[in-house]
């Protein structure tokens, strides 16, 4: 599992969150050809607001850097482009739906293209 | 403490709290509150983005139906932001780490992440910096928004601090509690000035940036007359202008002792005072004061007082209404004056480039005859209850003036075939405020029953000043010999011609000018009520020969200055407390 920054702080936390929290997390990339703008980050957001599980998204590349998943404005300036390497983590009871769900958003290029 | 000076163009003293109003576009500066008042401003921002969520809604759904979903789109990225809980919690945040006002937080936060996207360096980004404005001044005019609502429903005294007071906040100003205006621009006869003296309460103008300098809730001294504006007062300042507030009051009170005795000179020359108004509920005070009618009755404010506007019903009541109060006294209506003021200006698709020189007044009216006529029927409904007369505004060819007649005289045949009641014989005039109407003044008082000189637009055209830009306020000047020879002239061809002449310009109630209007065989000054006392006064302190010595000796002045120390000098001898 790669490690994303941040994710020190979390294990704090999960350490006596361990019994109720699930957590799970997805590597992936950006793949639509304008990155994640606006609307891309919009649907993202949309989706994540379906699930408890807080949501929080590594960008990987030269300028790491996170955003929480559920905030539009912290995700569009990620400025993630194409090609840019993102883990996205999800903690609690339906960490693992949100995860996938937000991944495969994420590769069906947002449904654009 | 600290001590501004501006132009005081109200007089009287008042010492009470704050209530700054914020001007839209403007800086939001920098504002604190004490801690224990975050919490309100925490739930203002709450409220704000509330609405502005609903708005939003609503506006994306118009969009997206007449012009597409992708354009809808736009406004679904505003609502997700809006939406976002963690730019939210920063604005909060910063509302009650900082104690500042929900304007400023907001402000803060948004620009820091219009900075953001900007340093981005990525082309669809930094395009969303314009969705990041236009989110914050949606906001800012909620918040703003709500303020002014607030000075419509006060529960205690206030001063208003704004930059500039826009007709429609004073007409949405709560009149029993707003006890004073400071304000950042304007001069003797801006709007703020006009608003003041018809409120009869202090006000002091061009004090270059009071709004960032107070702070709501503040403590404030507004000395009109010394033109002082005193923040955070110490205790010997309040003291002194406490008792200088007391003086004011007793000079006001004896003032009104003499409001029922006739405006006649020592030698038995009679004139008539009238007031000018804005609302029918000015009629009573103007009574007060010692008015016998209304000389002006400036209807524009019952459009600037409501979102739409007004139908003939609203016309009529509020017609109804102030011949009600004035028991058979004359009511002189002016029919709409709107255009070249920044209500109109802001709400037009095309903002004028030059608006005074462009679509106002009866330019606007002619150019919207259905408006024009709902406006006229009322008044001519309305001309069976009292003594009605009607006056057309701006009006510059007789061209326009023929115009304007043609469309009463279309209403009364409406009327007529209607069976409704009215009087035929409504006295009909114009008033004179540009220079091609002064100069044919002769031609035009053949075609209707009265003028009225309206001194500041007239001042405003023939010196070419903007009063409202303080970089040349100082050049607008009534006692230009220029000014001067145009309001002979007029006073004079009416005169000829056996028509009335009044003037309702700031010039007729400033005691300034009162000898010298008197000389000049003026015979029915309207002004603001509380300007009615002081100069009933100086009429009934002089005499018509002495005034038409001073009137003789002005008119060979060639400056504005020889004009205005001489006429202090001869006001000051007949009664001193003046100047």
């Amino acid at each position: 599992m790669c490690r994303g920054a941040g994710e020190a702080q979390n294990e704090v936390r999960d350490s006596f969150s361990l019994n109720i929290m699930a957590r799970a997390s997805r590597e992936t990339s950006i793949r639509n050809t304008l990155g994640l703008h606006a609307r891309p980050a919009m649907q993202f957001v949309d989706v994540a607001n379906q699930f408890s599980s807080r949501v929080m998204v590594y960008k990987g590349g030269d300028e790491p850097a996170e955003a929480d998943g559920k905030s539009v404005m912290q995700m569009i300036i990620l400025a993630a482009t194409e090609g840019t390497p993102l883990k996205i983590e999800a903690e609690g009871e339906d960490a693992q739906q949100a995860v996938d769900k937000l991944a495969q958003l994420v590769e069906d290029k947002f449904g654009e293209e | 403490m600290e001590i501004k000076k501006g132009i005081g163009v109200s007089p009287g003293v008042v010492i009470s709290t704050a209530v700054v109003l914020d001007a839209e576009d403007l800086l939001i500066p920098r504002r604190s509150v004490p801690p224990e008042q975050a919490p309100a401003e925490v739930e203002r921002l709450t409220a704000a983005i509330t609405q502005a969520n609903e708005d939003l809604a609503r506006l994306r759904d118009r969009v997206t139906a007449e012009v597409g979903k992708e354009v809808g789109a736009i406004f679904d990225f505003h609502i997700g932001v809006l939406r976002d809980q963690s730019v939210i919690k920063q604005i909060r945040q910063e509302i009650t780490t900082n104690s500042v006002t929900a304007e400023y937080a907001t402000s803060v936060v948004m620009r820091k992440y219009a900075n953001t996207l900007l340093q981005l360096n990525d082309k669809y980004l930094s395009d969303r910096v314009k969705d990041v404005y236009d989110i914050e001044k949606r906001l800012l005019r909620l918040l703003i928004g709500q303020k002014h609502e607030d000075l419509l429903h006060l529960s205690r005294d206030v001063v208003v601090i704004a930059h500039d007071l826009l007709p429609s906040q004073t007409a949405a100003l709560n009149r029993q509690h707003v006890k004073g205006f400071a304000t950042d621009v304007g001069g003797r006869t801006s709007h703020t000035a006009i608003v003041a003296r018809a409120m009869g309460i202090p006000a002091v103008v061009g004090l270059g940036n009071i709004t960032s300098e107070v702070s709501g809730g503040d403590t404030v001294i507004i000395d009109g007359a010394r033109g002082v504006v005193i923040v955070n007062p110490d205790r010997e300042q309040l003291e002194e202008h406490q008792e200088a507030g007391r003086k004011f009051d007793l000079m006001e009170t004896e003032l009104r002792q003499d409001a029922p005795l006739p405006a006649q000179t020592r030698d038995g020359h009679q004139v008539s005072l009238l007031a000018n108004i804005e609302f029918p509920e000015d009629i009573d005070d103007s009574l007060l004061f010692g008015g016998e009618g209304i000389g002006l009755y400036r209807t524009e404010f019952l459009y600037l007082a409501s979102e739409h506007e007004p139908s003939e019903e609203e016309h009529y009541s509020a017609y109804a209404d102030a011949l009600r109060r004035l028991e058979g006294r004359p009511l002189v209506i002016r029919t709409l004056d709107l255009g070249a003021d920044k209500y109109t200006q802001a709400k037009a698709q095309n903002p004028e480039r030059n608006p005074f020189l462009g679509d106002r007044s009866i330019r606007m009216c002619l150019h919207d005859i259905p408006m024009f006529k709902r406006q006229l029927r009322a008044i001519m409904r309305a001309s069976t209850l009292g003594d009605v007369r009607v006056m057309f505004p701006m009006i510059c060819t007789l061209l326009e003036l023929r115009q304007a007649k043609m469309v009463l005289n279309d209403v009364m045949e409406e009327l007529e075939d209607e069976g409704v009641a009215f009087r035929r014989d409504i006295p009909v005039g114009m008033m004179v405020e540009v220079p091609s109407a002064a100069l044919m003044a002769g031609q035009f008082a053949k075609e209707v029953n009265f003028f009225s000189i309206g001194t500041n637009d007239l001042i405003q055209y023939t010196l070419a000043v903007d009063r409202t830009n303080e970089k040349v306020a100082g050049l607008f000047c009534p006692a230009h010999p220029s000014v001067l020879a145009l309001v002979r002239d007029v006073i004079r061809a009416g005169r000829r011609n056996g028509i009335s002449v009044s003037i309702c310009g700031e010039m007729a109630g400033d005691p300034l000018y009162t000898l010298l209007l008197l000389g000049l065989e003026l015979n029915i000054f309207s002004m603001n009520a509380p300007d009615l006392p002081e100069v009933k006064k100086i009429i009934r302190s002089t005499t018509m020969e002495h005034a038409r010595l001073v009137a003789r000796r002005v008119m060979s002045f060639e400056s504005e200055r020889q004009v205005m120390h001489f006429l202090r000098e001869e006001t000051r001898k007949i009664i001193p407390e003046v100047f």
